[in-house]
């Protein structure tokens, strides 16, 4: 099922005027903003299919970067975001790609600071429901249900380190997906869970051994 | 878990409560929530609902001028007591068209199951109360009936008018607003179901041609016109006429159809009214020049 709860459809609330080109590019803004884990120094902007075709009109642009603000779909500052970012110091560069997407509403974002980057492609698939298809190549679903993201070294065992701990704390996990890019290098995994994720659950798994980064993911 | 119409119709009548009742119970089980939250979340929502189109009432105008203000001219009519059609439908239509312009207007809406057809549910639910007289948990309750229906729709079919055409956001939110109608006026689940289908038939094959890209011309008065479906629908359904097919036959139409919609139409802004003389007049004054010439629409 693509959509879960009540809220995807009577929901969310949100500045207009599209719920799939304004607060569902919030949304996937925020969450590559939640990936990086901080404000980015610059960011490249990919438009697809409709989003390339009428990000002008939808004020796709201004939710993006919103999103990258760390700002809420119904936040009273998405009309003035790009002063804001401009402000603050984040450099954001828009850029219309003629490819078609899978999904019409498709967008890459792609992240900067001194020492980091971050590539990340967001689908935006109506009523301001939206999945994430690709990190950093790798192709994966992030729907913006609570979800943990690992990032860890290729190894035996790891998998199931995570799991233990999940299972210790009582969370369930309704939906998993690993990837890695080649045998032995960085690994990824992406877990969807039911409940909501303590502090504390977070800071076991970062303190496992061959984990680099655990990222939590909140509505 | 219901996955399409015919099931949530049964559930109700096998545990003989309303579609409303039904929808807060898989959330409860599918969040975790308590009913308490689940209930005041959505309550909230309803808060949002009313001031947006209390604030589209007072009369607002979006950034480019091409639409609002509408609103205002409709409840100046109604009050002239000229009005042809009756009194609540045409108090849904105006609140319906007060809600969408504070959407383009870049206001605060609850996305109703989008934001481009955000004024059809409450437009509607705030023209029947006044007859209906209905306590606030049951306009909480409309809310349920309404995501139900709209979860079964987005999850067999799609609500994006990019994937599915103006049919798959207007023509839902109005096959929505029609059961919500229904079951508050007291009418059965199934009852619900035929004006859900009832609706959505008379929708099909509407596609999302926005002027410019802008979610203004012509959606809000798509949304005038789904509140009225869904109202005539809902009378229809409540007088006991059915649909010969099915509810879910017909959203998997709408799915269909917006599959086989070409691209033009599915809000890329490079067809129907969107590709008029006028729509790229518009367009051109909006954002300096036109995408494509005129050209392109004369031949």
């Amino acid at each position: 099922m693509k959509y879960r709860s009540a809220f995807d459809i009577i929901g969310p609330v949100m500045i207009g005027p599209s719920s799939s080109h304004t607060a569902g590019a919030a949304r996937i803004g925020r969450i590559a903003r939640t990936l990086f884990e901080k404000q980015p120094k610059k960011a490249i902007v990919s438009l697809y299919g409709s989003f390339a075709k009428t990000y002008k009109g939808h004020g796709t642009d201004l939710a993006i970067v919103a999103g990258l603000l760390d700002f809420d779909t119904f936040d009273k500052r998405i009309p003035d975001s790009l002063a804001i970012a401009e402000k603050s110091g984040m450099e954001v560069i828009f850029q219309t790609e003629e490819a078609v997407p899978d999904h019409p509403n498709t967008v890459k974002i792609n992240l900067f600071d001194n020492d980091n980057e971050l590539e990340l492609i967001g689908i935006s698939i109506g009523g301001g429901t939206i999945e994430i298809t690709e990190i950093n190549s790798f192709k994966l679903k992030l729907s913006g249900d609570p979800a943990i993201l690992v990032m860890h070294q290729d190894r035996f065992g790891i998998i199931s380190y995570v799991t233990s701990v999940l299972a210790k704390y009582e969370i369930n996990i309704g939906h998993m997906e690993v990837a890695r890019k080649d045998k032995g290098e960085t690994a990824i995994m992406v877990i969807e869970v039911d409940q909501k994720i303590a502090d504390e659950v977070i800071q076991e798994l970062r303190s496992l051994s061959y984990v680099s980064r655990v990222i939590r993911m909140v509505e | 878990m219901f996955r399409n119409v015919a099931e949530l119709v049964t559930l109700a009548e096998q545990h003989q409560v309303k579609i409303a009742e039904i929808m807060i119970r898989q959330e409860i089980e599918v969040t975790g929530l308590t009913r308490e939250e689940i209930i005041a979340k959505m309550e909230n929502n309803l808060t949002v609902m009313e001031q947006a189109l209390e604030r589209g009432l007072q009369g607002v105008k979006s950034q480019t001028g091409l639409t609002g203000g509408d609103a205002v001219l409709l409840q100046k009519y109604i009050k002239s007591r000229r009005a042809l059609s009756g009194h609540i439908l045409l108090d849904a239509v105006s609140k319906a068209v007060a809600t969408n312009e504070v959407n383009a207007a870049m206001g605060v809406i609850c996305a109703t199951p989008t934001a481009g057809s955000a004024g059809v549910v409450p437009g509607t639910l705030f023209a029947v109360k006044e007859q209906l007289n209905p306590s606030r948990q049951e306009m909480i309750e409309f809310l349920f009936t309404a995501a139900a229906f709209g979860f079964v729709v987005a999850n067999n079919a799609t609500v994006s008018g990019a994937a599915g055409g103006c049919q798959a956001e207007v023509g839902s939110a109005a096959g929505m607003a029609a059961a919500s109608i229904v079951e508050m006026a007291g009418g059965t689940p199934q009852q619900a179901a035929e004006a859900m289908a009832i609706t959505l038939k008379n929708m099909l094959g509407l596609v999302c041609d926005p002027v410019a890209g802008l979610v203004e011309v012509p959606c809000v008065k798509r949304n005038a016109m789904g509140a009225s479906n869904a109202i005539t629908a809902a009378d229809m359904a409540l007088a006991g006429i059915t649909s010969r097919i099915p509810c879910d036959e017909v959203i998997g139409a709408m799915y269909a159809i917006g599959k086989s919609m070409p691209s033009s139409l599915r809000e890329t802004a490079e067809g129907g009214l969107a590709a008029t003389p006028t729509g790229r007049r518009l367009e051109a004054e909006i954002f300096g020049q036109p995408k494509e010439s005129l050209m392109d629409y004369l031949v």
